[in-house]
């Protein structure tokens, strides 16, 4: 298969933007990609792109210019990103464009998301009584998986307290503040056994992506990013997901285990290989599970590995080098872009005060959401 | 087993409740082709494709099976009519039946002290909130108990 590079990445800065729509936040990003790349809108031959709250992303084309290109509006919640680009991936690939642009953008209202249940096929008593919370599912998710592989709660403050000094050392970051171990572990609790500084937030922002052929990458860039794989997958029968009133007897594993492994298939790597990591963490149990089922540790290894510093920055395993969702936010549709922009730019040294030491080669970036969607990247540096 | 809707008409989930012989249950359905159990009733099987169900029994019992507490008022559509300052934090959790089907609940402790992994649960009926007219909004609940029958 002919590989597809990225050659241009771009965003709007997360967090809140008062008085900036959430498309403009997008046509923001997608200039600034451009920008990177060298490439005019005018060349863009096909765009895949979405939000969940600001819109549509074909209307961001009446900010950048109505030049009739196939842009698809994607909606697949966390991994709106993702599937935006694997699809512009299996694009050029096909040979239907030369130059294609990924992008997403939100711009979410304050406070915890309230779902309706009639968009998910639920019954109006599951929102009525109030089980339909995404901050109650995480807390369930964890609390199980804690008592299964005995895991200490502490564990959960490291993930957060890496998370926010990682975002200190990130310019564009949204929460640039450190955050102490009894801040974190003393903050309110919201749905134990996850506290405030455990979770991240809904917010704004905008990311996009520019890609042709790798072997025409160079036409454009000096640092074009290989992507070795990008896939998405969807649940199985018996996985734990979010808005379920009920669980089945048996479990299967999470869509996360198996868009990780056709992913690792695809790229022809394994987890061993991988240099620098980016796992959803809406919140610190979320990301304490996706490190083994990604497969960078066995579950129940998340609590030495994290004492010892196996994630941080200067580790074996640099986990969200920004600061991932909990320093960042979460502006769903452009979240998974966020990702891929980091992983290029470790990959490209330009991370500044965050940069990974040596020569990250391999980059991997993974997220998930409702009602159960995964999508992961293998990238490879120039 | 009969449908319960008549003798309890101020409760929207009265639908997901049987009268079985123990008592109130909670109304699944069993897949006939390959036997798989749901909660609430479904008339798709999302394990073999199917789509053949008929009703059954999940049970009034199980064991905890995770646990959270809310302490934050929810947004709409939570419709208990209480304000933000006089919300009261409720237990949540997955209650692991006899079939091992798991039932999210809301439970009658939002105490972790009184909360554990495996523990015996019963069901029952909870008072929630009250709507605009003033009568009481029901819902379904687990509640620790000692009790617990056969071997789950």
């Amino acid at each position: 298969m002919e590989d597809i590079a990225i050659i241009g990445i771009g965003m709007h800065s997360f967090g809140r933007t008062d008085g900036l729509s959430g498309q403009a936040q997008g046509a923001f990003a997608v200039r600034e990609a451009l920008r990177d790349a060298g490439v005019k809108w005018e060349q863009v031959g096909v765009a895949y792109g979405g939000s969940q709250d600001a819109g549509n992303a074909d209307a961001l084309a009446n900010h950048l210019g109505l030049t009739g290109i196939p842009f698809v509006n994607v909606a697949n919640g966390c991994a709106t990103g993702g599937s935006a680009l694997a699809s512009v991936v299996s694009a050029i690939r096909s040979g239907m464009a030369e130059i294609g642009l990924a992008v997403g953008f939100d711009k979410h209202p304050r406070g915890a998301f309230n779902p309706q249940p009639a968009d998910w096929g639920l019954e109006d008593w599951y929102g009525e009584t109030g089980l339909m919370l995404t901050t109650q599912f995480f807390a369930l998710k964890t609390q199980r998986y804690l008592h299964e592989h005995g895991i200490a709660e502490e564990s959960l403050v490291h993930v957060a307290q890496r998370a926010f000094r990682n975002g200190a050392l990130t310019p564009h970051a949204w929460r640039r503040r450190e955050l102490s171990f009894e801040e974190i572990a003393e903050s309110m609790a919201v749905n134990l056994p996850l506290r405030k500084y455990m979770f991240c937030n809904p917010a704004e922002g905008g990311a996009a992506l520019v890609l042709c052929r790798a072997s025409q990458a160079h036409k454009y860039s000096d640092t074009p990013i290989i992507v070795r794989a990008a896939v998405m997958r969807t649940r199985h029968h018996g996985s734990f997901e979010v808005f379920s009133p009920g669980l089945a007897a048996r479990q299967a594993p999470a869509p996360t285990v198996t868009a990780s492994r056709a992913a690792y298939e695809s790229a022809g790597v394994g987890p061993e290989d991988i240099d620098v990591i980016q796992l959803q963490d809406t919140d610190s149990g979320s990301e304490l599970i996706h490190l083994a089922e990604n497969g960078f540790c066995e579950h129940g290894e998340q609590g030495l590995l994290l004492r010892s510093g196996a994630t941080d920055i200067a580790g074996r395993l640099p986990v969200n080098t920004d600061g991932g969702c909990l320093a960042n936010g979460e502006p769903v549709g452009a979240s998974g872009l966020r990702q891929v922009i980091e992983v290029c730019t470790q990959l490209r040294r330009q991370a500044g005060a965050r940069q990974v030491p040596g020569a990250p080669r391999l980059g991997y970036t993974h997220v998930y959401g409702a009602p159960g969607v995964s999508a992961v990247t293998i990238l490879e540096a120039p | 087993m009969n449908n319960n809707t008549s003798l309890l008409p101020h409760l929207p989930v009265a639908h997901l409740l049987t009268q079985g012989t123990s008592g109130l249950g909670l109304l699944g359905s069993k897949c006939s082709q390959c036997g798989e159990m749901y909660f609430p009733a479904t008339d798709s099987c999302t394990a073999c494709c199917g789509s053949d169900l008929a009703p059954c029994d999940i049970g009034n019992q199980g064991r905890l099976w995770s646990w959270t507490v809310q302490a934050f008022m929810p947004k709409s559509p939570y419709n208990s009519g209480e304000t933000e300052e006089a919300f009261q934090p409720y237990g949540v959790g997955y209650v692991q039946m006899p079939s091992g089907v798991k039932v999210e609940s809301r439970l009658t402790t939002a105490d972790p002290a009184e909360l554990a992994i495996g523990m015996p649960m019963a069901l029952c009926l909870v008072r929630y909130g009250q709507r605009v007219d003033g009568q009481p909004l029901q819902t379904f609940a687990f509640a620790p108990t000692i009790e617990i029958e056969g071997d789950l």
